[in-house]
């Protein structure tokens, strides 16, 4: 890394000055703002970076962040990582990420799924991870079958090795024109994206799993499914489910030698399992067996905030973070059946201004429980709670319904500014 | 629909088109008929299944390009949703939807793709996206309150003399021409994605009118008003 030409070397330094005025100052923690003049000073810094690095790109609709520190903290095993830890995942948040730590000889960089192309291309990066594809903020993302389209034209012909979830089929769509993939059983609750071939557009049919009407994903449990309904395969067409090599077996980890490790990760709930297994399936990737990597994972606490508790006045709230119905759908996973919960949602320009998306969410499995309804779009939720007979009581803050709680735990979800409004009021503590 | 049978929904293709949380169309239509005691039945469709004719209120949503020209063919090789609508079904589409109901509508590189010539509506690609709240005020003939909503396509459309506006607009794109939506018979077009008929109960009771021949008793409307209020308040210019 102490090879950079001088320009880069001059750039990526102003960077890091910027970075430190912008958290000196308060204005933000500084991974863009250094990135950004870094960038503007030397277009092809980011090129210069990666390279003499062993990179992976970390990318999907849901867990992108989490799934980057798992990554991260299982390549600290093999020596020092740059990565960006806060998720400002375009390229200029590459950027300060990998200048921000010149001599590490390994990168974990979580990728926003339309810039993926550019940083695999820019990159060069030996290993891309992805996850999950589902509808996210449509007022200004892109479609996300296009969006896998773009992604197959970045990997064909490529000497990129990927790791991929083959029970996500725009995924796998989006993953096989890549040479080397190693297949994971990661699971997929949320099917509403992928009831047609990618490929063909016919009907996808999925063994031991009818057609499930949208919001017909009753309970809200997104149980252990079996591998058969994990299974998919096109009725019209020859694309089908690859065959895995690491399978997430409800709380067990299967390896492609068929070992059985038992997780045992303090993040919570099943959407973490399936980014602790592709965690465990990247490290392999990288030399790194999985007894090695495994209790690197489950010293991950909190992420960014997310799942960390804050407390007032006695009442200690855990905060979730759900950003579109996939993630709801994990989310809802997590929540202490016994316990209330306060949802709070918005809608700027981060959490998409589009609030349709509420309408695919299933909150039936909140009935039973004490629900308070926050956030600057209230009213949106408040009237999709109406009609789906989940009673609730509509707060004026997120503070009032926390004080309106008796005195112990209280489960909350929020979407991006939602959550970020309450993590700022109430410390930023990760 | 007899007074004592049961009202049948039936969702054509989510499978297809359901990107903008259309399911909020159903579940308001299946709540607002439960209310005043009308039973409800709801047949999800997929698009490898045949529509069935003796539906109701057929609703279709909105989607991604290449579902949408999926959609047409099926719809057109199929022709269940044809028989139903020339029966008297009610039908509420919604963008994609909507604009598969003509003539012709923009395909993946804008190249002309045939519709399924339910609406005499004519639908090409517009210069740019049309994203964002969109208020307008509906036709009086209708009786439906000012329509609010959002809209995120690249549609523009043309009526033909066969149909009449759904409604004009005041904030937001529509059809382009300054109108929003349209309709003619039992059949109702819009822009307004998604939950549209969260936002706009009316019309939501209009469909059940059609449904039913009977103006449904009025009932408790406190969150969609105050939905309605603060949306409106939000997206029109301030006085």
């Amino acid at each position: 890394m102490s090879q950079l030409p001088l320009r880069a070397q001059l750039a990526s330094a102003l960077g890091r000055t910027a970075a430190t005025l912008s958290r000196a100052t308060g204005r933000g923690d500084g991974s863009v703002i250094g990135g950004r003049v870094g960038l503007a000073l030397e277009p092809d810094l980011l090129r210069k970076l990666a390279q003499d690095r062993r990179l992976a790109l970390v990318s999907a609709t849901n867990g992108k962040t989490t799934t980057t520190r798992l990554i991260t903290s299982a390549l600290q095993e093999l020596g020092d990582v740059a990565t960006n830890a806060f998720g400002a995942n375009m390229p200029a948040g590459h950027v300060s990420a990998l200048s921000s730590a010149k001599d590490a000889p390994y990168g974990v960089l979580e990728v926003d799924e339309k810039y993926l192309p550019e940083v695999i291309d820019t990159t060069g990066a030996g290993v891309v991870v992805l996850m999950n594809l589902s509808r996210d903020q449509m007022d200004r993302a892109a479609e996300i079958w296009l969006l896998a389209q773009k992604w197959r034209r970045a990997l064909a012909g490529r000497n990129t090795h990927v790791i991929a979830n083959a029970d996500d089929p725009l995924v796998t769509w989006g993953a096989s024109t890549a040479p080397s993939v190693t297949w994971v059983s990661a699971g997929q609750p949320w099917k509403e994206d992928s009831w047609c071939c990618p490929e063909c557009g016919g009907p996808l049919d999925r063994k031991g799993l009818d057609y499930v009407p949208p919001g017909g994903h009753v309970s809200g449990v997104v149980g252990p499914a079996t591998q058969d309904e994990n299974d998919w395969a096109c009725r019209e067409c020859s694309f089908r489910r690859p065959q895995p090599s690491w399978i997430l077996d409800g709380e067990t980890a299967i390896d492609p030698r068929g070992r059985r490790w038992p997780l045992d990760i303090q993040l919570p709930g099943r959407a973490n399992r399936a980014n602790a297994v592709i965690a465990l399936a990247t490290a392999e990737a990288f030399g790194l067996p999985v007894e090695r990597a495994l209790p690197r994972l489950r010293e991950v606490t909190s992420v960014a905030g997310r799942y960390t508790t804050v407390e007032r006045e006695g009442r200690h709230a855990r905060l979730l973070l759900a950003k579109n119905p996939a993630g709801w759908l994990e989310a809802f996973d997590v929540l202490d059946p016994t316990l209330p919960v306060i949802l709070s949602v918005n809608a700027q320009g981060p959490d998409g201004r589009d609030t349709s998306w509420l309408w695919d969410v299933d909150y039936r499995v909140l009935r039973g429980r004490p629900v308070y309804v926050t956030g600057e779009r209230k009213f949106d939720l408040a009237l999709r709670l109406e009609v789906a007979d989940v009673p609730f009581q509509l707060m004026g803050s997120f503070a009032q319904a926390l004080a309106a709680q008796p005195p112990g735990k209280v489960d909350v979800i929020a979407n991006y500014t939602a959550f970020q409004q309450i993590r700022s009021e109430f410390g930023r503590a990760v | 629909m007899p007074s004592d049978s049961v009202l049948r929904l039936v969702w054509i293709y989510p499978d297809l088109l359901s990107t903008y949380g259309d399911q909020g169309n159903v579940l308001v239509l299946e709540q607002r008929a439960r209310r005043r005691g009308i039973p409800v039945e709801t047949v999800h469709v997929r698009s490898a299944d045949p529509v069935p004719e003796s539906g109701d209120i057929y609703l279709i949503g909105g989607g991604e390009d290449r579902p949408q020209i999926l959609a047409a063919q099926r719809l057109r090789r199929d022709g269940g949703l044809h028989r139903a609508i020339a029966r008297g079904a009610a039908m509420l589409a919604v963008c994609a939807g909507y604009q598969i109901m003509g003539s012709v509508f923009g395909g993946e590189e804008g190249q002309p793709v045939d519709g399924i010539g339910l609406l005499d509506i004519a639908s090409g690609r517009g210069a740019g996206r049309a994203v964002g709240e969109l208020v307008a005020e509906t036709d009086p003939a209708l009786g439906v309150p000012t329509l609010t909503g959002f809209e995120n396509h690249m549609g523009v459309t043309r009526l033909g003399p066969g149909v009449r506006p759904l409604s004009r607009t005041v904030v937001g794109t529509g059809n382009g021409d300054g109108t929003e939506g349209c309709y003619a018979g039992k059949v109702v077009g819009t822009y307004l994605h998604g939950p549209a008929l969260a936002r706009n109960p009316g019309l939501a009771d209009l469909l059940l009118t059609w449904a039913t021949g009977a103006q449904p008793a009025p009932i408790d409307d406190v969150w969609f008003e105050r939905l309605r209020q603060e949306r409106l308040a939000a997206t029109l210019p301030r006085a």
